[in-house]
């Protein structure tokens, strides 16, 4: 320790402020306090002593998407082995995933870091942790297969112009991994949306995930027979729970995403009102589109129009397929996009539920709706807050005449 | 003539760089995102531009001492819309092609924030020599953002450059297709309006720096 502590005092004095390499001082900072504790000390108040920095907070919410990794790994390697029909243990199953998903990562982190540091050299200011979390998020939100420079392109876009040019983190409007997600299904549609891309198999291979299967029946049926006539896949419950579906390489175990759930809200990182509102919000809407379509197309009231059998998806099956509870859980929770007031959350998490549920199933074109759900949302929790605020006055004021 | 001097060099350079009507006024961004998804339509635009600004202006500044305060609104405009109506017919004469794929937006130029502002704000108050050389920047700053704009999204959401020709476009050069095999691929978001705001405002942004303005926050 105390040889590496000497190395960054040395190292140091070349990039102090008047020296000819201090337009490196961001990167040597960056080094320094991932080893040791900031020695900065506050000039002005409020001077709270907690351990509970913003480098722990995001260290925390990389812990909690580590087992989401290690699943999603194994799932490539078992999807593939299904798909060519041989047998491989479990480990031989996970190594094959690593060979998947360890480029994506390293893009992802590359271009992550080359735009954080690109920022904080012009910019002057220290390298921020943020672009962390969402580099680790990014490649769970994405197919196994995905072209490794789509994802340094994605990537890039979701750092800077998710959260760059709004002042970096802390001041974006958007989650900065939601964005790059957002981004790469607009621009390269053929890699991340359709059949063909999320299970690894031979050539033409095609699994069509547990959304596409009510969003395209040949026939119309209620999404549980549609699931249940569907050989290729288990689409049971309990089988969508354990996640060996095909789907994002993070989304499927809904057992580890729970976990990390768990975690996060233990640490008190993440607010459960908005994952608890979220599935609210998303069991209300699927209740409700039940209803409609037992009048119109079960019931005795005949209304006609072409059925959807999107309408048939029981809340309980709306929780399990997709990505919903991944987005819940990790990015409709994130701190500086999401409401801040409690009365705010509730409605926050509630809406992204409603919408997920009216995305997918009113519109055949995006069978995944969790993504833009979260960012419409991020676009209004500071209207939502501002309300909530302003009512909070109007009543205190009202109880004070 | 005072065409040289100082004074008419800033009048003419003002509008392409620092005072640039799209990116620093943000005037006219609605013919900016929609005749931006190839770079001919893009040149086509600004030429019609070029000529309906620059008349437009000298015309209203020659009659500006006749023009009643009160109806100058109404002045200005039957005189752009008769200048578009112009620029309209010889595209249908002389370059169908094109005009069918800029279909209405060479008629939308009336509505052109540019157009009206430089008139209300330029021309009604300075000789046409003067209001000429204005009329030729700001519609210069107008078409190189809208090239600049085009030429990307066309480049990285078509993979093509086309240059303006008598019919369909000359295809300058697009992208191989061994690249196509090798794995690249367009970026399709660029051809949808959404790109367009996404380069445009990357170009301001640019713009901005190089111009060192600031936002009031």
């Amino acid at each position: 320790m105390n040889l590496l502590r000497k190395i960054f005092e040395e190292t140091g004095k070349f990039v102090e402020k008047g020296k000819p390499l201090s337009w490196a001082y961001p990167v040597w900072e960056a080094a320094d306090t991932i080893f040791f504790s900031t020695n900065k000390q506050t000039s002005t108040g409020p001077h709270i002593r907690d351990n509970m920095d913003i480098k722990r907070t995001m260290f925390f919410v990389v812990i909690a998407l580590i087992p989401c990794y290690l699943f999603g790994a194994y799932n490539i390697g078992y999807l593939n082995a299904l798909a060519m029909e041989i047998d491989r243990g479990l480990f031989a199953n996970t190594i094959f995933g690593f060979s998947y998903v360890l480029p994506i990562l390293i893009a992802t982190f590359v271009a992550g870091a080359v735009c954080e540091l690109t920022f904080a050299i012009i910019r002057k200011h220290e390298v921020n942790e943020g672009f962390l979390v969402s580099c680790a998020l990014i490649p769970l939100t994405m197919p196994p297969d995905v072209p490794l420079w789509q994802v340094f392109i994605g990537t890039s876009f979701g750092i800077i112009i998710g959260k760059e040019i709004f002042g970096g983190v802390g001041t974006n409007i958007f989650n900065p991994a939601l964005t790059s997600r957002a981004f790469m299904y607009f621009a390269f549609p053929t890699k991340i949306s359709g059949d063909k891309v999320w299970a690894v198999g031979p050539d033409g291979y095609s699994g069509a995930t547990a959304l596409a299967i009510p969003a395209n029946p040949v026939e119309y049926d209620t999404a549980s027979n549609l699931f249940a006539a569907n050989t290729q896949f288990d689409y049971s419950n309990l089988n969508m729970f354990w996640g060996l579906i095909p789907g994002s390489i993070g989304e499927t175990n809904k057992l580890f995403i729970l976990l990390g759930a768990f975690f996060l809200i233990y640490c008190g990182i993440a607010s459960w009102r908005i994952m608890v509102s979220c599935v609210l919000g998303l069991v209300f809407t699927a209740l409700l589109f039940n209803l409609l379509n037992y009048f119109t197309v079960d019931g005795i009231i005949q209304a006609g129009g072409s059925p959807n059998a999107m309408l048939t998806i029981t809340p309980l099956q709306h929780i399990l397929i997709g990505s919903f509870l991944f987005g819940t859980v990790f990015m409709a929770t994130e701190p500086v996009t999401s409401s801040h007031t409690n009365t705010g959350r509730w409605i926050y998490g509630f809406l992204i539920g409603v919408l997920t549920v009216v995305i997918r199933s009113i519109n055949p074109a995006y069978p995944e709706g969790v993504f833009l759900a979260i960012l419409i949302m991020n676009m209004f929790a500071p209207l939502i807050d501002y309300y909530v605020v302003q009512a909070n006055i109007k009543m205190r004021l009202s109880r004070n005449v | 003539m005072e065409l040289f001097n100082s004074e008419s060099k800033k009048i003419v350079s003002d509008p392409i760089n620092v005072n640039n009507p799209i990116s620093l006024q943000v005037l006219g961004i609605c013919s900016a995102l929609a005749v931006t998804i190839r770079l001919d339509q893009a040149i086509i635009m600004t030429l019609a531009v070029v000529f309906v600004l620059c008349s437009s202006n000298v015309i209203l500044s020659l009659i500006r001492n006749y023009i009643p305060t009160r109806v100058r609104i109404v002045i200005m405009l039957s005189v752009i819309a008769s200048l578009v109506s112009v620029v309209d017919e010889l595209l249908k004469a002389y370059l169908y092609d094109m005009s069918k794929q800029l279909s209405v937006f060479v008629g939308l130029i009336i509505t052109n924030c540019i157009i009206m502002g430089r008139a209300e704000a330029f021309a009604l108050k300075h000789g046409p020599s003067k209001a000429f050389l204005d009329g030729l920047g700001n519609s210069m700053g107008y078409g190189l953002i809208i090239i600049i704009v085009s030429f990307f999204r066309e480049l990285f959401g078509a993979g093509t450059i086309t240059l303006p020709d008598g019919g369909a476009g000359y295809v300058l050069w697009s992208i191989p297709d061994s690249w196509y095999a090798a794995g690249y691929e367009n970026i399709g978001l660029l051809v949808l309006s959404p790109g367009a705001f996404i380069i445009l405002g990357l170009v301001i942004w640019v713009q901005r720096e190089f111009a060192g303005v600031e936002e009031d926050a």
